[in-house]
C-alpha cells in the first residue's frame, strides 16, 4: 500500500518537474504565514482545534486498531456479549461536550475581534464585477479597476508561465501597512468573494449588499489571492493582488493618483478612424474574454462580435448594449468601467474588425454627449 | 409448498422482459431498479468529476473551456447527490425494510412504481440539458441566485428535473413510513426495529421536511427567470442571500439524510461481523434523531462569509459543533461494538471499518469548518472539497459499497468473489485517499473551488490527486464485473450467509424468493 503511494507521488512529482521547469516544489501543508493580527489569531485557532482533533482521533482509533489487531477471530477471540453500558455511553457524552466548549472559548473571542470594523484609518470600497475587481478610496476621489494580467497565451500553454501565474493584476489594491484598513464589499452582477489568505481576509461581495471587514497590515509586499465565490465563467481568472506599502510611501501614492484623476481626458483630440481602430484593437482585450480573440464568441452564451447583428446594425443599439449592458445576461454595463474614448473606439473597432467593414466610426464626443 | 407457491404467483401476474420492470410493484424488483440506476449515475457522475480532474492535471487549459469545466462540477455535484446516492439509499430500503421488520411488501406498492420511475424521466431530462444552447447548467448545484438567473435554457430543466427528483423522494418518503408504522410483524416494536430501518425512518421524515423547501426554493427561481418576479434580485427589492438561507436550509438537513441510511448500514455490519450485539442500541437510535433535530439549526454554516450579524454568526458556530456530541457517540459506539468482539475482515466489514475511519476524518474537518474564524479561511476552497467527499463518498458511497457486499448474497443467491472484492475494497480506499486527502493541504494553501486553472504552487497535490481520481474510477469498474458476475454466479449462498447474523433477512431463503413474510413472522 504504502510503495503503491510513493510509486503516484513520485510518478507525479516527475510530472510536475518536467512540466514546470522549477527547481523548488511548493509543499505547503498548512495555512500560509499570516502577516495581520487577524490572520495570526486563525492559524492559531485552526492550530490549536487542528491538535485537539488529531488527538481525540489517535485515541479513540488507537482503540479501533487495537480492536483489530487483538480481538481477531483468527487469534482465538472469543466474543463478549455485553451491549451497553449507561455510565460509560454517559462519560462520552458528557466529555465532548466540554472540550467542545473549550473550543467555543477563544473561537468566540476571535469572531468578535474579527467583526470589530470600527476606529479604521481608511477605508476602501471593493466592488466585484464579472471578472475584475473595483477598488475606491473613499473620501479621496481615487477608484480603479483591477483585472487579470496574465497573458492568454501563458494560460492557453503558448507561452511559458510566469512567477505569479494567474495571481497578477493590472492595478494592485494599494494599502498602508500599520493602519487599520476597513473594507466595504459589494457587487455589480452576481455574488463575488474577495480573498487574502495571509490577512485572514475573506467576504462576499453580494449586490445588493454592503458588507464590512477590516485589517491590519504588518509587513510591506505583495499579497494574492482570490474570488472564491463561483461567479461564472471567468471565476478562476479574478485574483485578487495587494501591494502594502509603509504608511508615508502609501500617502504619497494617494497624493499621485489624485493628482492623476483630476488631469483633463485627452478626448478633445483628434480622433481619426486609424486612430481609433489601433485604440479600439487595444481596448477590445477586455471583450476578447467572452467574445474570443477573433470575434467568434465563445460557447455557452457569449455570442460572436462577427456578423452579430447588433454589431452590424444601427450604431445607438450598439452604444447602448455596450455602455447599459443586457440584464440577465454576463453582459455587463461599461460605461462606468471604460472612458469615452475607450467606449468609442471600441465600438469602432468592432464594426470594422472581423469582416463586420460597416465603415463607420464613433467619435468620444458622441459617446460624452449621452452621459 | 411455499415454493409451490411463489411459482405460481410468477406465473399468473407477472409479465415477463421489459414489462416486468415497467409495471413491477414487488419490493425487491423496484430496489433492484433503483440501485441498478444508481449504479448508473455514480458511473456518469464519476466520469464528469474525470473531466474535471484531468483540466485540473496541470496548469493551464488544456481539455476544457471554463464554462464546459463550470457545466462538469455542476453536473457531477447534482447527479451524484440526486442520481446516485439517493436512489441508491432508496434502493437498500426498498429491498431490506420490508424483510427486516417481516412485511410482505411496502405498504404503497403503486406508488413505489411511480416514485422509481419519474427518476429516469427526470435524469434523461439533467443530461439532455448539456445539449441545449447555452449548455448544461454552470452555477454550480447549489444553484446560486443571481449567477442563475444568467443562465440558459439549461437551468430551466434543471429546476424542473429537480421538482421531478422531489417528488420522487418524498413518495418514496412517504411509502417508507408507512411501511415501518403498518406493516411490521407481530411483536416487532419500535425498539426492536434493526438500526437500518430505524435511520431509514428518521431519513424520510427529513425528506418530507425539505424536499418542498428546496422545490419552493427553484421555483421562485423559476419564476425570477421568466415571469417577473425579483425574489432574488435586488434591484426588484429581491434578495439573493435568502436564496442561500433557503437553499440551505433544505441542504443541510439533506446532507444528514445522504449519511443516516451510511450510518445504518454500518451498523448492521459492524455487529455481524464481530460477532456482538450493536453496542448501545437506545443511544444509537436517540444519537440519530438528535442529529437529524439538529440538522434544522445550523443551516448557516454553510454561509458564514455572506456578512451575517455577530448574534448569527455565533449561533450558527454552537449548534453546528454540539452535533459533534451525537455524532461522536455513533463512532464510540461502532468501537465498542467492535471491542472484545470476533472479528473476521469480509469485505464489508473493511468497507464498514474503513468508513467509520475515513467518515471521522470528515467530522473532524466539518468540526473545524464550524469553528466560524477559521472556516473564514477555509471556505469554498479545496479544504471543504476534501471535507465533504470524505464524508460523502468515503461516508455514503462506501457504506454502500459495504450494504452490496454483505446483503448481494441474499440478493442474488450467490456469494460475490471475496477475493476480487477485497482487492475492489483496497483499490477504492487507496485511491480514494490519494484522490482527496492532497485537498486539505490545497485548500489550505488558498486554491478556491470550481476553478479551472490554478497558480503554479497548488501544481503539486493537484497532479497527485487527479492521478488518484483516474484510479479510483477505474477500480469502480471492477466493482460492476463482481456485482454481474455475483448476479450471474458463484457458490451458493446459505440462508444465513454470515455467521449467525441478526435479523430476519436472514431467516429467508437465499437468494430471496419474490415474495416474503406472506404470512408474518413472530418476533420474541
Amino acid at each position: 500500500m504504502l510503495t503503491h503511494l510513493r510509486k503516484v507521488v513520485l510518478l507525479g512529482g516527475a510530472t510536475l518537474f518536467a512540466m514546470t521547469g522549477r527547481a523548488g516544489a511548493a509543499w505547503d501543508l498548512n495555512l500560509p504565514p499570516p502577516v495581520s493580527p487577524i490572520g495570526q489569531e486563525i492559524l492559531e485557532l485552526h492550530n490549536l482545534i487542528l491538535l485537539i482533533c488529531l488527538i481525540i482521533f489517535f485515541v479513540v482509533f488507537g482503540f479501533m486498531f487495537y480492536s483489530i489487531w487483538a480481538h481477531r477471530k483468527s487469534r482465538g477471540s472469543t466474543a463478549a456479549q455485553f451491549s451497553h453500558s449507561n455510565s460509560l455511553e454517559l462519560v462520552w457524552t458528557i466529555i465532548p461536550f466540554f472540550i467542545l466548549i473549550g473550543m467555543a472559548i477563544p473561537s468566540t473571542a476571535t469572531l468578535i475581534n474579527m467583526e470589530d470594523t470600527s476606529k479604521a484609518d481608511l477605508t476602501v470600497k471593493v466592488t466585484g464585477y464579472q471578472w475584475k475587481w473595483h477598488y475606491e478610496y473613499q473620501k479621496h476621489g481615487v477608484g480603479f479597476y483591477s483585472t487579470l494580467s496574465t497573458p492568454r497565451a501563458q494560460i492557453e500553454g503558448k507561452a511559458p508561465k510566469g512567477e505569479h501565474y494567474l495571481l497578477e493584476v493590472d492595478n494592485p489594491l494599494v494599502l498602508p501597512t500599520d493602519r487599520k484598513v476597513r473594507f466595504l464589499f459589494t457587487a455589480n452582477d452576481v455574488i463575488h468573494s474577495w480573498w487574502v489568505p495571509k490577512f485572514g481576509t475573506k467576504k462576499d461581495a453580494i449586490p445588493g449588499y454592503i458588507n464590512e471587514s477590516w485589517t491590519l497590515i504588518e509587513k510591506p509586499g505583495t499579497y494574492r489571492g482570490q474570488c472564491t465565490e463561483l461567479c461564472g465563467k471567468d471565476h478562476g481568472f479574478m485574483p485578487v493582488v495587494v501591494e502594502a506599502k509603509t504608511p508615508e510611501e502609501f500617502d504619497a501614492w494617494l497624493t499621485g493618483q489624485k493628482s492623476a484623476a483630476a488631469k483633463p481626458d485627452t478626448a478633445a483630440a483628434e480622433w481619426t478612424n486609424d486612430r481609433l481602430m489601433a485604440e479600439g484593437g487595444q481596448v477590445y482585450s477586455k471583450c476578447a474574454g467572452c467574445h474570443g480573440v477573433d470575434g467568434g464568441g465563445t460557447p455557452g452564451g457569449f455570442p460572436a462580435i462577427a456578423g452579430s447583428s447588433i454589431v452590424t446594425g444601427p450604431v445607438d443599439r450598439h452604444i447602448d448594449v455596450v455602455m447599459n449592458g443586457r440584464s440577465g445576461t454576463s453582459m455587463q454595463a461599461f460605461k462606468d468601467q471604460l472612458t469615452d474614448v475607450e467606449v468609442a473606439s471600441v465600438i469602432t473597432y468592432q464594426r470594422n474588425a472581423f469582416g463586420n467593414d460597416i465603415g463607420d466610426a464613433v467619435l468620444p464626443s458622441q459617446i460624452s454627449a449621452l452621459r | 409448498m411455499a415454493t409451490a407457491e411463489v411459482a405460481s404467483h410468477e406465473g399468473h401476474h407477472h409479465p415477463t422482459g421489459i414489462m416486468r420492470w415497467l409495471t413491477t410493484t414487488n419490493h425487491k424488483d423496484i430496489g433492484t431498479l433503483y440501485l441498478c440506476f444508481s449504479l448508473t449515475m455514480f458511473l456518469i457522475g464519476g466520469f464528469m468529476a474525470l473531466v474535471v480532474r484531468a483540466e485540473l492535471f496541470q496548469p493551464g487549459l488544456q481539455i476544457v473551456d471554463p464554462h464546459f469545466f463550470n457545466q462538469m462540477t455542476t453536473m457531477h455535484a447534482l447527479i451524484m447527490v440526486f442520481g446516485a446516492i439517493m436512489p441508491g439509499f432508496v434502493g437498500f430500503a426498498n429491498w431490506m425494510i420490508p424483510m427486516m421488520v417481516g412485511a410482505p411488501d411496502m405498504a404503497l406498492p403503486r406508488l413505489n412504481n411511480w416514485s422509481f420511475w419519474i427518476l429516469p424521466f427526470a435524469f434523461t431530462m439533467l443530461l439532455s440539458s448539456l445539449f441545449v444552447p447555452g449548455g448544461g447548467p454552470a452555477a454550480g448545484w447549489t444553484l446560486y441566485a443571481p449567477l442563475t438567473i444568467q443562465g440558459g435554457m439549461s437551468v430551466d430543466m434543471t429546476i424542473f428535473a429537480i421538482h421531478m427528483m422531489g417528488i420522487s423522494s418524498i413518495l418514496g418518503a412517504i411509502n417508507i413510513i408507512v411501511t415501518i408504522f403498518n406493516m411490521r410483524a407481530p411483536g416487532m416494536s419500535l425498539m426492536k426495529m434493526p438500526l437500518f430501518v430505524w435511520t431509514w425512518l428518521i431519513t424520510a421524515f427529513l425528506l418530507i421536511a425539505v424536499m418542498p423547501v428546496l422545490a419552493g426554493a427553484v421555483t421562485m427561481l423559476l419564476t425570477d427567470r421568466h415571469f417577473g418576479t425579483a425574489f432574488f434580485d435586488p434591484a426588484g427589492g429581491g434578495d439573493p442571500v435568502m436564496f442561500q438561507h433557503i437553499f440551505w436550509f433544505f441542504g443541510h438537513p439533506e446532507v444528514y439524510i445522504m449519511i443516516l441510511p451510511a450510518f445504518g448500514i454500518i451498523s448492521e455490519i459492524i455487529p455481524t461481523f464481530s460477532r456482538k450485539p450493536l453496542f448501545g442500541y437506545t443511544t444509537m437510535v436517540l444519537a440519530t434523531a438528535c442529529i437529524a433535530f439538529l440538522s434544522f439549526v445550523v443551516w448557516a454554516h454553510h454561509m458564514f462569509t455572506v456578512g451575517m450579524p455577530l448574534a448569527g454568526e455565533l449561533f450558527f458556530m454552537y449548534s453546528t459543533m454540539l452535533i459533534a456530541v451525537p455524532t461522536g457517540v455513533k463512532v464510540f459506539n461502532w468501537v465498542s461494538t467492535m471491542w472484545r468482539g470476533a472479528l473476521t475482515f469480509e469485505t464489508p466489514m473493511l468497507f464498514a471499518v474503513a468508513v467509520v475511519f475515513l467518515f471521522t476524518i470528515g467530522g473532524f474537518s466539518g468540526l473545524m469548518l464550524a469553528i466560524t474564524p477559521a472556516d473564514f479561511q477555509y471556505h469554498d476552497t479545496y479544504f471543504v472539497v476534501a471535507h465533504f467527499h470524505y464524508v460523502l463518498f468515503s461516508g455514503a458511497a462506501m457504506a454502500m459499497m459495504g450494504g452490496a457486499y454483505y446483503w448481494l448474497p441474499k440478493w442474488t443467491g450467490h456469494m460475490y468473489d471475496e477475493k476480487l472484492g477485497k482487492i475492489h475494497f483496497w483499490l477504492t480506499t487507496i485511491f480514494f485517499n490519494v484522490t482527496f486527502f492532497p485537498q486539505h493541504f490545497l485548500g489550505l494553501a488558498g486554491m478556491p473551488r470550481r476553478i479551472p486553472d490554478y497558480a503554479l504552487q497548488f501544481t503539486e497535490f493537484n497532479v497527485i490527486s487527479s492521478l488518484g481520481a483516474f484510479g479510483l474510477g477505474l477500480s469502480q469498474l471492477l466493482f460492476v464485473y463482481i456485482i454481474v458476475k455475483c448476479v450471474r454466479s458463484g457458490v451458493r449462498a446459505t440462508d444465513e450467509v454470515w455467521e449467525r447474523p441478526r435479523g430476519l433477512e436472514w431467516t429467508v431463503p437465499s437468494p430471496a424468493p419474490y415474495h416474503t413474510f406472506e404470512t408474518p413472522p413472530k418476533v420474541i
